[in-house]
């Protein structure tokens, strides 16, 4: 018997959301990765997150590349929208698709191969063009599908599972989506769902690019001493900026913290993002501070992870290009040949 | 808390629900993975070491192991019905599918004789399952061995209690004729009256496997007019087994709520009685009698009754003609104890030909005098040993519902097992209490990455109905057993729903990595990577709370993060996908064996001088 699929059966206290669905029920196909590769913890991650979100399964799009990483949506939300696009054009086909109906919720599922270097320019014009998505990338710094090539994101210095050195200065995927405008930016750990999953629903209920770095060991071929992305390696060096508690719009604030030891951020949809032992001269709203510190760590040798930067109000691309409310794809003939009257009038208004 | 001692035999033990649960610890999932292979010689033989009237028990056995087993756990809030694998009608299928082989492989699979032994006799007192269990573990060590039976066969009240639609007599002569075959002298026809007298006979051991033979009697007003038309339950269930009894009247109302009322209440069904009440006093949930037996009953047209109790006989003409009862309720008072109490209602008035008393059964050992320095309790039962049945008397042991009252045939036969250990033990002059050691092993499955030597995969299906004779034959005749078995692809199907629990999750924390990939795979949620607490705090934030307490939590040493894993094991599947998911190995499936050792096994006791024989 090999790879059974996972019995339907689970555990009697199995509750149901708000929108009858179990945590079960976001669940996708038995995943065909490797054995403790850290992509299968993301796709747990992203399942927490959607139930405990209350999310229509059908109001969500999985929109992918090529990779490991990208072939994860077919193990999560298999009851939702997906595109698998060819290498690295995953952002410009979720532009598309959320141009035409704005009111899906984008995951952008993605690699650092993926990414960071043959979609690299896709990357960069999803994020500065203010796309409403959660942009993922499962972060193991090699091809892993194509067996371990050093990607774009590999550290310089770090040694291959053969023993060969990388000497090429990494991407950083985090610097460059703050840099770019992203209004919501985070790095986590596949192996820490704890930090992860509260980064997760707030970024998927942030209006606008969010942009969540995740580093996912990759079990097969980076998870050696010597590589800067394996499951210890991360553990020792990961410095976690501070601890985030999501707490959605219709939730009852129930514990008091003591006035400084958190700091609250208010999104557009209600919900609220308690910040805990965020180290008291870092703002998340302030992007250069952001920066900084991200640069200040990394110089220490260390991984900075946690919400790094998050600006509430920020326009979205559908702002900046002033679209109707209504998605794209319920305009009928009628309100998109208006006929000649108001053709006219447009005219008139022209001249 | 503390880790987990895995090398502890009784902590796999006891995550194989059923063989915990079972008294004699068959091993269940094994004996269900031998029938899936069709190997049905090998299940039954396996069956018969430990319960030794596999055939019978698979008919009759109260099954202690069912309400214990985890599929009717892991099957809560998951579909229509949560119910157990059928593990007794499993059973079954093993001894109707065996072969002619089985009877030389038996006598394969016993002990070797310890030299000495046949210089020393034992007399077991009764022929029900203690006695034969007894003489089966010890006739095979050398001893000899006779069973004096009232009765004129072996089998007690298996055969004579147990009605014949629910247990065919050949079966019984075939399980019997097997411990009987063994070379066991029974005297049949021979109720022993005087213990003094057999103890003067020279026994240098005797076994007390006479049951609990006396029916409890109600002594209410009119009890003793018409006596015809009233009977205590046993009595009369024994007289329709020795033919005495062929026939009942129309209306028959059964008093009581256990299973010899269940019994009752068929068989009147059967020889006439058109309605057939069960009167109870308390409700219908805390009735006595198994589910089953009630589901049984009713489907046979049975009514039951309940908060009803007896008051009075009423005879016209000194003719029975129907019985007063009293409307009760449940109360409980402070200390939660409960009480029945009368509603106040008026009391109910029903017609009936004929009473069948089902109240209860006692203990009566009239043959016992009480100045042989054997001493009783206050409800003038023998005082023994729990563990090795042992009486004061040193040379006389009981076992069955001789020893603590009317229980069941699987109770009877672990008492057998216990009470043939200490007498072997006895009279080889070991410490009595000494048990012989279980068997114990734990072996990997792995065959290939995914691949397993068991079958893993989890079958979706609910538990499949016995199939019954018609009621048109049933109810007309007395001897056409109801339930007509399992056929083969059924049984496989059964088979299939089992859980496999002896297959062991293992944990191995050196080389866990802490990647989540078992956390995430698991269905049911067993397992929890977090930081180590007192027990109530750790069952309260696993990834599903572990609220059945009787269920332990796998708790291992930390690992890497200083962290510990703990595992719920009360729903776990032994599906293995923790082991698949796993890529360092932490996890792994281990076969766990636990077999219960008998009278001569797991110790070389051969090489001991033997006791000497006990003078006269
Ligand atoms: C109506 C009824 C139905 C039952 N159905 C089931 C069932 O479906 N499943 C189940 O597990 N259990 C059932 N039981 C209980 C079960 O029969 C007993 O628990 C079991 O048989 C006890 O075994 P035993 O060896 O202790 O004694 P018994 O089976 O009671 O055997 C004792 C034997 O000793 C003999 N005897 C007694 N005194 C003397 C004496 N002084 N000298 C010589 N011989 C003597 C008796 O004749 C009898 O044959 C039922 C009981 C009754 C009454
Ligand atoms: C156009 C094109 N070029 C190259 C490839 C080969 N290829 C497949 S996956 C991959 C890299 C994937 O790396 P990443 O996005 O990091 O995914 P991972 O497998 O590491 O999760 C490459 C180069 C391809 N499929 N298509
Ligand atoms: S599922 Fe099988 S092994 Fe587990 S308790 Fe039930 S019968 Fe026993
Ligand atoms: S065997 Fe492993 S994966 Fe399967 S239910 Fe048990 S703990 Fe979970
Ligand atoms: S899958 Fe294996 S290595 Fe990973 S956490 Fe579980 S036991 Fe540890
Ligand atoms: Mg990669």
């Amino acid at each position: 018997m090999t790879y059974l699929p996972k019995p339907k059966l689970h555990h009697p206290s199995l509750q149901k959301n708000a929108v009858g669905f179990t945590r079960r029920d976001y669940e996708g196909a038995i995943s065909t990765l490797c054995a403790g590769c850290g992509h299968d913890s993301i796709s747990a991650a992203i399942i927490q997150a959607c139930w405990e979100l209350d999310v229509e399964p059908h109001r969500v799009a999985k929109i992918s590349g090529i990779g490991c990483s990208s072939k994860t949506p077919t193990y999560f939300l298999s009851a939702s929208h997906g595109f698998n696009a060819v290498h690295g054009r995953m952002p410009s086909v979720l532009t598309g698709a959320n141009l035409a109906n704005r009111e899906l919720l984008y995951l952008g599922i993605s690699g650092d191969g993926d990414s960071a270097s043959i979609g690299i320019g896709q990357f960069v014009h999803a994020i500065r063009r203010g796309v409403d998505m959660l942009y993922i990338v499962e972060n193991n710094g090699v091809y892993g599908l194509t067996k371990g090539q050093f990607s774009a994101t590999a550290d310089q210095g770090s040694k291959s599972k053969k023993g060969a050195t990388n000497t090429d200065a990494p991407v950083d995927m985090v610097g460059m989506a703050l840099q770019l405008g992203a209004s919501f930016v985070a790095r986590s750990f596949s192996g820490d769902k704890t930090q992860l999953v509260p980064i997760l629903k707030a970024a998927m209920t942030h209006k606008g690019a969010s942009f969540v770095d995740v580093l996912s060991p990759c079990v097969a071929f980076n998870n050696h001493p010597g590589s800067t992305k394996s499951y210890d390696y991360v553990r020792e060096h990961n410095h976690a900026l501070c601890r985030m508690d999501f707490i959605s719009p219709r939730a009852e604030i129930t514990v008091d913290y003591p006035p400084g030891e958190v700091r609250e951020v208010r999104q557009h949809d209600g919900s609220v993002l308690r910040l805990r032992k965020l180290p008291e001269s870092h703002d998340t709203g302030d992007r250069v501070a952001a920066m900084n510190y991200l640069h200040a760590c990394q110089a220490r040798g260390e991984i900075v992870t946690g919400l790094l930067y998050v600006d509430p109000e920020a326009p979205d691309l559908h702002e900046h290009l002033q679209t109707v409310e209504v998605p794209f794809n319920t305009l009928g003939e009628r309100e998109l040949c208006p006929g000649s009257a108001v053709l006219a009038e447009i005219n008139a208004a022209l001249s | 808390m503390q880790p987990t001692d895995i090398r502890n035999p009784q902590y796999f033990h006891k995550v194989v629900d059923c063989q915990w649960a079972c008294p004699a610890h068959t091993r269940v999932p094994e004996y269900i993975r031998l029938i899936a292979g069709g190997r049905y010689d090998d299940a039954y033989l396996l069956n018969w070491d430990s319960n030794v009237f596999p055939g019978i028990l698979g008919r009759t056995c109260d099954r202690p192991c069912e309400p214990a087993c985890r599929r009717g756990r892991v099957e809560e809030s998951n579909g229509d019905k949560p119910e157990p694998v059928a593990i007794c009608r499993l059973k079954r299928v093993a001894a109707d599918h065996r072969g002619d082989g089985v009877e030389a492989r038996m006598r394969e699979r016993l002990p070797a004789p310890v030299s000495g032994a046949e210089r020393f006799r034992v007399a077991c007192i009764g022929g029900g399952p203690a006695s034969l269990t007894v003489a089966r573990d010890l006739v095979p060590l050398g001893y000899w061995i006779t069973i004096f039976e009232a009765d004129a066969k072996g089998g007690g009240f298996m055969r004579t209690q147990v009605p014949r639609f629910r247990l065919p007599e050949h079966v019984i002569d075939e399980e019997v004729g097997y411990i009987l075959g063994l070379g066991v002298e029974l005297v049949g026809n021979r109720r022993i009256d005087s213990l003094r007298e057999l103890l003067d006979e020279n026994f240098d051991a005797i076994f007390v496997g006479c049951g609990a033979p006396r029916g409890r009697d109600l002594h209410i007003p009119g009890r003793d007019e018409d006596t015809d038309r009233i009977h205590v339950g046993i009595e009369w269930l024994a007289s329709v087994y020795f033919g005495h009894v062929s026939k009942v009247g129309k209306r028959v109302l059964v008093l009581g709520g256990g299973n010899t009322a269940m019994d009752c209440c068929r068989s009147a069904r059967r020889l006439g009685g058109e309605d057939v009440k069960v009167m109870v006093r308390s409700g219908y949930e805390e009735m006595k009698a198994s589910p089953w037996e009630k589901e049984d009953a009713e489907h046979e047209g049975v009514e039951i009754l309940n908060w009803l109790n007896p008051k009075s006989f009423v005879h016209e003409d000194g003719k029975l003609t129907g019985m007063w009862f009293t409307p009760m309720r449940a109360e409980h008072d402070a200390n939660g104890k409960r009480k029945l109490l009368p509603t106040g209602e008026p009391d109910r008035l029903f017609e009936c030909d004929e009473v069948l008393i089902a109240v209860g059964q006692e203990n009566a050992f009239p043959w016992i005098e009480r100045d042989l320095g054997m001493e009783f309790d206050e409800w003038g039962m023998p005082k023994l040993d729990k563990l090795t049945m042992q009486s004061t008397l040193p040379r006389v042991f009981f076992g069955g519902d001789a020893a603590f009252g009317p229980k069941n045939i699987i109770w009877a036969v672990e008492h057998g097992h216990q009470a043939a250990a200490s007498i072997h033990n006895f009279l080889q002059g070991e410490d009595v209490r000494n048990r012989p050691p279980p068997l114990t092993n734990l072996v990997s499955q792995k065959m290939g990455i995914h691949e397993w030597s068991y079958d893993n995969d989890i079958s979706p299906d609910e538990r499949f109905v016995v199939p019954w004779a018609p009621k048109e034959k049933t109810l007309t005749n007395i001897h056409q057993e109801v339930e007509l078995g399992f056929d083969i692809q059924t049984a496989w199907k059964e088979a299939q729903r089992c859980l496999n629990c002896d297959v062991q999750t293992v944990f191995s924390k050196d080389v866990c990595i802490e990647c989540d990939a078992c956390v995430d795979v698991c269905p049911m949620d067993c397992i929890t990577f977090t930081t180590n607490d007192e027990e109530a705090g750790l069952r309260a934030r696993l990834t599903a709370p572990a609220n059945n307490k009787e269920q332990d939590l796998y708790v291992s040493d930390p690992v890497k993060t200083g962290r510990v894993m703990v595992k719920d094991e009360d729903v776990c599947l032994h599906c293995g996908l923790c082991a698949e998911r796993c890529p360092t190995g932490a996890w792994d499936m281990r076969r766990f064996l636990f077999a219960e050792s008998y009278a001569g096994r797991g110790e070389d006791y051969s090489a001991r001088p033997a006791r000497k024989q006990v003078a006269a």
